[in-house]
């Protein structure tokens, strides 16, 4: 193993990196981009993390205790923006730069300079948006969805809030377009497409996502842009506009955008359970088709968001028939998971036990999905605590605890020694616990009738708030186990090159740590058929 | 302060949150309101939360089992199955067939809830940045309706009052809404500024008030007494201090209510904002 991860290095050294900044800036290579962004969604994550303890802090009693009603909008704002569009996102393509030519047997991604583009854009356009903090009026203070007219009152931040999403639309669909052009282009020999890993089957499925949706989140952010500055009226009533035209814009990009952030953690998990139950993963072909379904479900229930607006009975119903079905494909997902374990050969390694979290804790996120999916119950749940609750337990436990345990098991394979297990293992519990004491009680503090977005809340709900902003608290310090794990994850014992006792797939028939540049020549039909028995 | 949170870490760290909420019977679950629509969509809510229950009893189960059973540390050996036309067309099956168990209530009472034909009163609510306005059709009432006096001066950073001192914090308005028992009242929710969403949580009613936009809900009180709600749709810095209260009365008291209204009430409504 280490003789053949010589030979390689030996044989590469005139391709190796460039030295010092100049390595990063101008880097075109995927392992490079890929670490650029996960270390940049890492940062993201705890500036995010940070103004989600402002907000919990502010809500752990009645009464306004640290901040002004405007700044707290301005937080839950940002933090929105910034987890959506600066962690999860980015942390995902991250992945994908890794991974997926690793996986599929190519030498690098297809459009190499446009993927060093597409990272480059990220930091200027969070530097714009953060920007924005210290600007008359403030950061934008409209929340996440930017509904006219109330974003139009958006102080000297306004134009800066359009072009950083313009901007970070931009480097999505570059993404994309390369995720694209990588996997439909650059397989090895005989990989034919239902023979790909999962995780570059949801990367497939999601960048196609991407460009369709990204382009019209621009388009309506470009129209508020046009309201303000060039006498528009495309969503001012007074102007012969609808402001609810905003919403089902921002909606056909909001619903897709929520499974561009999921499916790729689908396919992470995917991957994970059969290394560690040491059985191939059950129904491959029907997990690709159910993500499939999903997305293509995502584009026709946008309305869901919108069950209080006031459209015709026969919109309301439609819209939660067609919510109603994609119950059906997820819950095949969730099944096939199960199945892969079943009487399998199960041992709990870090990467498991977050898979094993995502499991459990996403299907809850799922059940209160289909609760709110009954438009007339929708109507009491919409815009309370109880889609708070719901949204958050799809995304952390959800989508961050699959970005987590694909950090923890491809992490061997990057740096090409263990890390330490035992700090993981601590990681995973530690975010558990404390992220259900966070947004379990919050379905309570909904139902009971608390609406989101408010600074302050009558005492009825005091009990809730603190037990969800001392578990909040808990789960920020949490994280800081996992920034102990990344600064120790050389100190371990060296990794081999399979890391894992069952793993499948073509990145483990690799060196570990990964050498700079992997399958200069595609791997052949025997290689890759051997790395998934 | 401090004594409250100390009590308040004991309580949740022996689990008698639980217990001391489900018996102070708030807080846990969505309210079964006052009107019968609220109460069937109580029901629903509680139908699915069920179905949600079993579906979690048997995948959990399953999983727990595969998780107790097939581990590796207990000597167990892993199949090499890996795919079963028969279970993924079984499970996908039955998931539907229970989707259709809950589609046809939710679908009936969603045609109930927009049939708001034939109201015995209607009330223009109108949104503002951040205050409510009600005018009553066909009477000569309208009046706004602020956050009351004793939130007011507790909201603020620094206000020295402790909001655990204040009846209603945040929840109690200078001027409610006065509605009859037992008769349909139909709502026309506009907005003079940005979105708004007027909900009250016993009456089973949400809907955005939208400049340009009249919306229509109704309800139908079938008890007396007084409900609270708040505004649901950010809508600037004071969203979280504009809330809604209800007054359901018997129809006498109603009408002798909008007789003492009609003669200066509208005067006096302006006076006071």
């Amino acid at each position: 193993m280490s003789t053949a991860a010589a030979d390689v290095h030996e044989a590469h050294d005139h391709h190796g990196p460039e030295k010092g900044i100049k390595r990063w800036l101008f880097t075109t290579n995927h392992k490079d981009i890929g670490t650029l962004y996960l270390v940049f969604s890492l940062i993201m994550f705890f500036v995010g993390g940070a103004m989600a303890l402002v907000i919990r802090s502010e809500l752990m009693q009645p009464g306004l205790q640290f901040v002004h009603p405007e700044f707290f909008n301005q937080m839950t704002t940002m933090h929105a923006l910034i987890m959506v569009f600066g962690a999860v996102m980015p942390a995902f393509v991250g992945l994908a730069n890794w991974m997926i030519p690793m996986m599929i047997g190519a030498p690098d991604m297809a459009l190499p300079r446009m993927n060093n583009w597409s990272f480059w854009i990220l930091p200027v356009a969070f530097g714009l948006l953060g920007s924005t903090l210290f600007m008359d009026g403030g950061a934008p203070a409209s929340g996440w969805t930017m509904y006219p007219p109330l974003v139009l009152q958006t102080g000297d931040a306004f134009p800066f809030l359009i072009f950083s999403i313009h901007l970070m639309g931009l480097s999505s669909i570059m993404g994309a377009i390369n995720i694209i052009v990588t996997i439909l282009n650059m397989r090895a020999p005989d990989m034919w497409l239902l023979k790909m890993p999962m995780f570059v089957w949801t990367w497939l499925i999601t960048a196609y996502l991407l460009i369709a949706v990204m382009p019209v989140f621009a388009g309506a952010v470009t129209m508020l842009l046009t309201d303000q500055f060039f006498g528009t009226s495309f969503f001012l009533a007074a102007g012969g506009g609808d402001p609810v035209m905003f919403q089902h814009i921002f909606w056909f990009f909001g619903h897709p955008e929520v499974y561009i952030m999921i499916l790729p953690a689908f396919g992470v998990v995917s991957e994970i359970i059969p290394t560690f139950s040491r059985k191939p993963l059950f129904g491959h072909d029907s997990m690709v088709y159910a993500a499939s379904c999903i997305a293509f479900l995502s584009f026709i229930v946008w309305a869901h968001h919108m069950f209080t607006v006031g459209m015709p009975l026969s919109g309301q119903l439609f819209f939660m028939f067609a919510t109603m079905i994609i119950a059906v494909p997820t819950g095949v997902k969730v099944f096939n998971w199960v199945a892969t374990m079943w009487r399998g050969s199960m041992t709990f390694e870090t990467p498991m036990l977050f898979s094993l979290g995502f499991v459990f804790l996403f299907t809850i996120g799922g059940f209160s999905g289909l609760m709110l999916a009954i438009a007339p119950a929708d109507i009491q749940y919409h815009d309370s605590y109880f889609v708070v609750a719901h949204f958050h337990y799809v995304l952390v436990p959800g989508s961050i605890f699959a970005l987590m345990a694909g950090a923890y098991y491809w992490l061997p394979k990057w740096t090409g020694y263990m890390y330490n297990e035992g700090a993981g293992k601590l990681h995973f519990w530690l975010s558990t616990i404390f992220v259900n004491l966070t947004f379990f009680p919050m379905h309570f503090l909904g139902l009971a009738g608390m609406p989101r977005r408010i600074p302050d809340y009558s005492t009825q709900f005091a009990d809730f708030n603190w037990m969800a902003s001392v578990g909040a608290i808990g789960f920020g310090l949490s994280q800081l186990v996992f920034v102990y794990v990344l600064l120790t994850a050389k100190q371990g014992e060296k990794a081999t090159d399979r890391v894992w006792e069952a793993p499948r797939g073509l990145e483990w028939t690799v060196p570990s740590p990964a050498p700079y540049h992997t399958f200069d020549t595609p791997p052949v039909k025997r290689v890759h058929e051997e790395a998934f028995e | 302060m401090n004594n409250l949170m100390i009590r308040k870490s004991l309580l949740s760290l022996l689990g008698l949150v639980w217990a001391s909420a489900a018996s102070a019977d708030r807080a846990l679950n969505m309210p079964r309101g006052i009107t019968e629509l609220s109460a069937e969509t109580y029901g629903l809510h509680m139908m699915v939360f069920w179905w949600c229950v079993a579906i979690g009893i048997v995948v959990f189960g399953v999983m727990i089992i595969s998780l107790i059973k097939h581990r590796k540390s207990v000597g167990h050996e892993a199949a090499t199955f890996s795919h079963s036309t028969t279970a993924e067309v079984v499970w996908t099956i039955i998931p539907c067939i229970i989707l259709l168990i809950m589609a046809v209530p939710a679908a009936e009472t969603m045609i109930r809830l927009e049939d708001s034909r034939n109201p015995d009163v209607s009330i223009v609510v109108t949104g503002y940045q951040w205050k409510w306005h009600y005018r009553y059709q066909d009477e000569d009432v309208e009046f706004y309706s602020s956050l009351a006096m004793p939130s007011v001066k507790a909201r603020f950073k620094g206000s020295g009052v402790d909001p655990f001192s204040v009846e209603n914090f945040l929840l109690e308005v200078d001027q409610p809404l006065v509605v009859p028992k037992g008769k349909k009242v139909r709502l026309l929710l506009t907005s003079n500024d940005v979105i708004h969403a007027w909900w009250v949580p016993e009456l089973a009613i949400k809907k955005d008030a939208i400049p340009g936009i009249i919306n229509e809900a109704w309800f139908t009180a079938l008890e007396t007494g007084t409900f609270r709600g708040q505004c649901a749709e950010l809508c600037g810095k004071d969203h979280g201090y504009m809330p809604i209260v209800v007054e359901v009365v018997e129809e006498d008291a109603f009408q002798a209510w909008v007789s003492s209204r009609k003669d200066g009430g509208t005067r006096l409504a302006q006076v006071e904002n």
